[in-house]
């Protein structure tokens, strides 16, 4: 079923409709969809239309410098590429473990991270369609029409994310594209004034957190079985956890759950991801498709992020989110639940949980310690994997005796989405706009699908000399007088 | 008596032998530069301290002063100049500030700030320029270079070493190490040298430093190159 519209049988004599751009997430992004002179969809396709090629162009570059570069992937989520790169550089320069400041305040500029893109994410782009409905006018579809409506609710959104984007100021040096992560360690701690900066707000912070919980959770169960069957579909969930099963988002090892909630791999060594992660790549799209190697491609891709987060550990350790989670997964009687729309209420609680973790490390002493860095003998080759606000997100490189990366490979978070995301379009085609007249309206639902997953298109396509190529050349006539491919 | 000249309309005493920047720079008074160095002879390559004397177009730097000389530095047609001269340097070789280590350090992007360059004005040459990492203490980022000359100078006339040198002519001239086989590692190059320690931009690094010198606590980040060098030349 997973596959059943990735490419119609005959694709001749389809109509062809676009949405592009796909509004309202980042990056660069459209949907085709090809349908039948009766309106019936015969294929629907997420294609990510931007190239970045990172993984290429960090090649030749000295490994002190890829922190810093390639947080450039991203605006919204840099600190996730930062840290990632820090992580996977640490063996380099022998730091196998850091110290417990340079930990805890990497932690803290993490969960700024998680704590405004989720503030972000929610109350600017997936607030307007959860509040006014997927086929309310346009113009009032957006975070000026939501401010305009909710102003409390607007007003809060906004101030969240900006104390998310202090803590990284504090933190890395700027808001967006800091520097506070270095191989080994970190390259500031934090001043009593600055601490104090942020413990002025941190209460409000979670306050204001459990609230927008709230308001998802009341947005879910209000159209409990709308919500609940919109764009469903079944897969695995991933996941890094703690060595203990507790919600961890900085560091842990890989947990790997079945559509029933069974766990069918667990406690992978992150520096083992290569063994249990195969991407493939497919013709019509920048942005590649993993799957489990145990599993294949049929089988084996699975969900990331919020959702699959919440589920996958076993408790999450801040007193507030534990709450929300046990009735989030009390909604699903016993089962896990795999609504794209759920992603929001999921968000929300990683988002309290990062609000009750910078609180609670705020009163921690050792943010203010100059003990930030780690040495030890040279390494030649790391892995980092972390859990961005989007989902799990891999950096693996490899340098030379000259300090330069010889290999970089990454497997950004919207990347492992990649086949969910498609599964979700194809659903909400199949279920709403079938045999339709389409409308704007009707087009956003598909969006809305997208949009749940929080995808970070501009952070996921890097398939630099992967992508299988083909040209023909015909004759006047039509007929095939010549086909060249890359073999890709 | 002290001899003078008039520099924007303000006196500014010199010696015999002292040239207008010099002068100007210890009275106070700022003009740019990047290839000059108190301690070698001028270069005027950058040409970041041209000024207008006697109604002609001269590097600061090279020019002698002289008595009664009206000049002209401070105004919109000179910094306009000195603006469209930063642009020009920026495009001819790859110079990506948001991940370079020198960020904040760098003497090229603080004069970018200080002359209010907002766009790159001309088309980008993106030459291609390897990086040398042979030596086992230092970098070379070919890709920044501004062909200033002083690791030329402080090799050959400080270190005694002569490491580097500049080879090709006009778009092609590019900075080159003295070793059959080109690599910084087959030299007696060594980081604690002059010339390790006085690249102006990005190019010459020492190995793992990196990003290690945050945000915040970098030279140009609370004081603007202007302020810096007025500072250095009065101490």
């Amino acid at each position: 079923m997973s596959f059943e519209l990735e490419t119609a049988a005959n694709r001749e004599n389809l109509r062809r409709v676009a949405i592009d751009p796909v509004s309202r997430v980042e990056g660069h992004g459209k949907v085709t969809l090809l349908l039948d002179e009766a309106g019936h969809v015969k294929e629907a396709r997420l294609h990510i239309v931007e190239f970045r090629g990172f993984e290429k162009f960090i090649q030749g570059r000295p490994f002190w410098e890829v922190p810093v570069m390639v947080q450039r992937l991203c605006g919204i989520c840099p600190v996730s590429h930062h840290l990632a790169a820090a992580k996977a550089l640490d063996p380099i320069v022998g730091a196998l473990s850091i110290t417990p400041t340079a930990e805890k305040i990497r932690r803290l500029m993490h969960y700024g991270q998680i704590l405004q893109s989720h503030a972000l994410h929610f109350f600017h782009l997936a607030s307007p369609d959860l509040l006014f409905g997927f086929e309310s006018p346009v113009q009032q579809r957006n975070i000026v029409g939501v401010a305009a409506a909710y102003p409390e609710v607007a007003k809060q959104g906004v101030l969240l994310r900006k104390f998310g984007q202090e803590v990284i100021r504090i933190t890395t040096g700027k808001r967006v594209h800091g520097t506070g992560a270095i191989p080994g360690g970190v390259n500031k701690s934090l001043s009593v004034a600055e601490r104090d900066e942020l413990l002025k707000d941190a209460d409000q912070m979670v306050e204001w957190s459990r609230d927008a919980v709230h308001l998802a959770r009341r947005l879910h169960e209000t159209n409990g079985s709308f919500y609940d069957e919109f764009g469903l579909f079944r897969s695995h969930l991933f996941s890094l956890v703690r060595a203990d099963g507790a919600m961890d988002l900085y560091d842990g090892h890989l947990r790997l759950r079945d559509a029933r909630g069974h766990i069918v791999l667990d406690k992978l060594a992150c520096a083992d991801y290569e063994a249990h992660i195969v991407e493939e790549v497919k013709p019509w799209s920048y942005m590649k498709f993993p799957f489990i190697t145990e599993l294949g491609p049929e089988r084996g891709w699975y969900k990331v992020g919020p959702l699959a987060r919440v589920q996958n550990c076993d408790f999450i350790p801040s007193a507030l989110a534990e709450i929300e989670r046990q009735a989030f997964i009390a909604h699903g009687e016993g089962e896990p639940i795999h609504a794209p729309l759920a992603y929001h209420w999921a968000r929300m609680i990683e988002m309290l949980h990062a609000a009750e973790v910078i609180r609670s490390l705020l009163d921690d002493p050792d943010l203010l310690s100059d003990d930030r860095l780690a040495e030890g003998p040279r390494g030649r080759e790391g892995v980092g994997i972390i859990e961005a606000p989007r989902g799990t997100l891999i950096h693996h490189y490899r340098v030379g005796d000259d300090d330069l990366v010889s290999y970089c490979n990454l497997i950004v978070s919207t990347t492992h989405n990649n086949q969910a995301m498609n599964e979700a379009v194809r659903q909400v085609a199949r279920r709403y706009l079938d045999g339709r007249q389409l409308t704007e309206g009707l087009l956003n639902h598909i969006e809305v699908a997208i949009r749940a997953f929080d995808p970070c298109l501009s952070c996921a396509t890097h398939a630099l000399g992967k992508m299988p190529l083909a040209v023909e050349l015909l004759d006047a006539h039509g007929s095939l007088l010549d086909r060249a491919t890359n073999g890709g | 008596m002290t001899k003078q000249f008039l520099l924007d309309g303000q006196p500014v005493p010199f010696e015999d032998g002292q040239t207008i920047l010099e002068a100007a720079r210890i009275a106070g008074h700022y003009i740019p530069s990047l290839c000059w160095h108190k301690d070698f002879a001028p270069h005027g390559s950058c040409k970041l301290c041209i000024v207008k004397a006697a109604g002609r177009h001269v590097s600061a730097c090279a020019t002698p002063a002289k008595e009664g000389w009206e000049v002209e530095s401070n105004s919109p047609e000179m910094n306009g100049e000195r603006r469209g001269l930063l642009q020009m340097l920026f495009v001819e070789g790859n110079h990506f500030c948001p991940s370079c280590e020198k960020s904040g350090n760098c003497e090229l992007q603080a004069l970018g700030y200080e002359y209010e360059m907002l766009t790159s004005r001309f088309r980008h040459f993106y030459p291609d320029r390897p990086v040398d990492a042979s030596h086992p203490d230092v970098l070379l980022d070919f890709n920044r270079c501004i062909f200033c000359e002083l690791c030329v100078r402080a090799s050959r006339d400080v270190d005694g070493k002569s490491v580097f040198a500049l080879t090709g002519r006009g778009i092609d001239k590019h900075l080159v190490v003295n070793a059959e086989s080109g690599r910084l590692a087959d030299t007696d190059f060594a980081k604690d040298d002059l010339a390790a320690n006085i690249c102006p931009v990005g190019v010459i690094l020492h190995k793992r430093e990196g990003f290690a010198v945050p945000i915040g606590e970098r030279t140009y980040d609370n004081a603007t190159i202007r302020s810096k060098k007025l500072k250095e030349s009065s101490s």
